[in-house]
């Protein structure tokens, strides 16, 4: 058949495959993965502010002012003043240093400690018994109780709320890792290893470890969240950052006697402490769709 | 005909995980007393059904499994039960080519980390550049560009990956590759290129094979020698031509009419199998096929038939000589 008789149509078919649009990656990011843009985003906002709040128009966080006390929300105390005379707005902004760092704190050491102990207790069978009922049992006590318990035993500060929030949170990656080994290793490519003369701690350093760290990372973000509401529920009741640390749970717990009267002494901290945690959440939701391809990709 | 690899009495039982109560619940047989050997530049072909043991018998082989009973001898000398140098010394000279292309490489790992792997183990290769050419070398050897080195897995074909695979295979120049169904996975067409390379790569080295497959035509196509394998157990050893024109065993035979001949005018006689293979939890006494073998009497039910010499390098484990065609069952004892 000579080319000239085939029909017009023909030539339409380039149309079917139109030109790649060429996006800005941070536009093509936003498209592919909009939890991790609006999660991020809204986090770094926080962060900023945490970070530069001595420059955002605070006053000291703990200057106490009587004669000021108890002041609603004005232009010259944006979210009020406090039983003290505290500025709240000050108190806030500071307080969201002391959150966020114990959010990113706890996450950092509950996922060096999950990982260490999920590692052994996935590659070496005779540990992994030992190592597991030893989980089983800090994670059959309530995060918050056990955190209670651990502060009981040590002064006030924000290292060891940190420290206990960390022994409270670590069981649940480190069962998590567990998992991931177990299933990691009967791979094949964990036996081609073997077989290429890999030892091994080198097969878990160079070819388990590295295929953990997507879940790992997805976990540890909830791990964070978990562990800013902790830090303000320890405080909330007493047991955690003391007084002079103005967190955003000291804040509340303050605000607690005359919160029916002045409810923005609870409203601020709670609205950022909220927004905090949603943002790290949907900032997960969206690392976990991202490292995991399977999990429902619409459009 | 000195032996490189010899097999003797390797046997592995799987005890699954006791119950509630620490009673263990059962024993997978595995393996039963598999003895077998192999010569240097030989390819020996397993072949069997799914769960007849054979991946076991490989990942035994390279020491992935620890035997429950036997010995693993290289040039005579015992090799199963050893611990570091002596078995690195061991790994350097048998390699494993595994079955699924997809999973066998990290996929974290670009393809030069990975072939770099067994030779800095090995310590064949250590500096950069050296590495480099080493790792060309190995690529061009499997029909792979040598730029592929700074490509991760996922950006090969099946066929491409498992190319890769038998270099990371041939990197530390082994005396034996057990191949574990290794072109399963892959297209024919494919399929038929990866067995033509290990051909190849066997004609140029003098490498000894262990050839892992449930595909009678593939193996057909490259063996030198086949055992057939049924629940654990080997029932028939014999030369490739022995083996494929001169079946002595009802399994073996029922295996080889089952393969299909691309020619729709040839009417085979399909020895047909009835029922399924017997759960290796609790195999059957005797000889382990009587339960679907057409010609099972009394004895098979109650004794275990051993490997017996029927012709020069053809062995059998069955208590009858039975003509091709099945109708004259004449008792081998």
């Amino acid at each position: 058949m000579a080319a000239s008789s085939l029909p017009p149509q023909v030539s339409a078919a380039p149309d079917l495959f139109p030109p790649v649009k060429r996006r800005h990656p941070w536009v093509a990011l936003a498209r592919r993965h909009p939890s991790i843009v609006i999660g991020g985003g809204l986090l770094l906002v926080i962060v900023v502010m945490a970070v530069a709040a001595q420059w955002l128009g605070t006053v000291d966080p703990n200057a106490i002012a009587p004669a000021k006390r108890n002041r609603a929300p004005s232009a010259e105390f944006w979210f009020g003043t406090d039983a003290l005379g505290r500025d709240l707005y000050s108190r806030v902004l500071y307080g969201a240093q002391v959150s966020l760092m114990v959010g990113v704190a706890v996450a950092v050491c509950a996922t060096i400690l999950g990982l260490a102990t999920g590692l052994v207790a996935g590659a070496v069978r005779a540990l992994d018994a030992p190592i597991m009922r030893i989980m089983d049992g800090l994670m059959s006590i309530p995060p918050i109780l056990l955190a209670v318990a651990l502060m009981a035993l040590m002064r006030g500060s924000v290292l060891n709320v940190i420290l206990a929030i960390s022994i409270a949170e670590f069981p649940r990656m480190s069962r998590l890792v567990r998992g991931l080994v177990l299933s990691i290793r009967e791979q094949p490519y964990v036996d081609g290893a073997i077989v290429a003369g890999t030892a091994l701690p080198m097969v878990i350093w160079r070819h388990i470890l590295p295929n953990t760290l997507g879940p790992v990372i997805v976990q540890s973000t909830y791990i964070c969240s978990a562990a800013m509401i902790t830090e303000a529920a320890l405080s909330f009741i007493g047991a955690g950052t003391p007084p002079s640390v103005p967190s955003w749970g000291t804040v509340m717990s303050e605000g607690r006697a005359l919160w029916q009267i002045k409810p923005h002494m609870i409203f601020f901290p709670a609205v950022f402490l909220s927004l905090t945690v949603l943002a790290v959440n949907i900032l997960g939701d969206g690392l976990r769709d991202a490292f995991d391809p399977r999990a429902g990709k619409r459009g | 005909m000195s032996a490189l690899l010899d097999l003797r009495g390797l046997t592995k039982h799987f005890p699954l995980s006791p119950d509630l109560f620490g009673r263990p619940k059962a024993t997978v047989h595995a393996l039963d007393d598999v003895s077998l050997s192999l010569a240097r530049g030989e390819t020996l072909s397993i072949v069997g059904e799914s769960g007849c043991g054979k991946s076991t018998l490989g990942k035994a082989i390279v020491q992935l499994q620890v035997p429950t009973a036997g010995d693993i001898l290289l040039e005579g000398a015992r090799v199963n039960g050893q611990r570091g140098a002596a078995l690195k010394a061991f790994r350097k000279r048998v390699q494993m080519v595994f079955q699924d292309p997809y999973s066998s490489l990290n996929p974290r790992l670009t393809v030069f980390d990975s072939l770099a792997e067994p030779l800095r183990n090995f310590g064949i290769a250590h500096a950069r550049a050296e590495l480099e050419r080493q790792i060309g070398d190995l690529l061009q050897q499997v029909g792979l560009p040598r730029d592929a080195a700074h490509r991760y897995p996922h950006e090969f074909s099946g066929g491409q990956r498992q190319r890769i695979a038998i270099a990371r295979a041939l990197a530390p120049r082994p005396d034996l590759i057990v191949c574990d169904e290794a072109v399963s996975a892959l297209d024919v067409s494919v399929k038929a290129q990866v067995v033509n390379l290990l051909g190849d790569i066997q004609k140029a080295t003098g490498l000894s094979l262990v050839f892992i497959s449930h595909d009678l035509a593939i193996v057909e196509h490259l063996t030198h020698r086949v055992a057939v394998m049924y629940l654990g157990r080997v029932v028939e050893l014999a030369e490739r031509r022995a083996l494929f024109g001169d079946a002595r065993h009802p399994y073996t035979r029922a295996l080889i009419s089952a393969v299909p001949v691309p020619d729709p005018k040839v009417r085979k006689t399909r020895t047909m199998l009835k029922g399924d293979v017997p759960s290796p939890l609790r195999p059957p006494s005797g000889c382990r096929f009587h339960t679907r073998c057409p010609f099972a009497t009394e004895t098979c039910r109650a004794v275990t038939p051993a490997l017996r010499p029927v012709a020069e390098g053809h062995k059998v484990a069955c208590h009858f000589d039975i003509s091709p065609d099945g109708t004259q069952v004449r008792d081998a004892a």
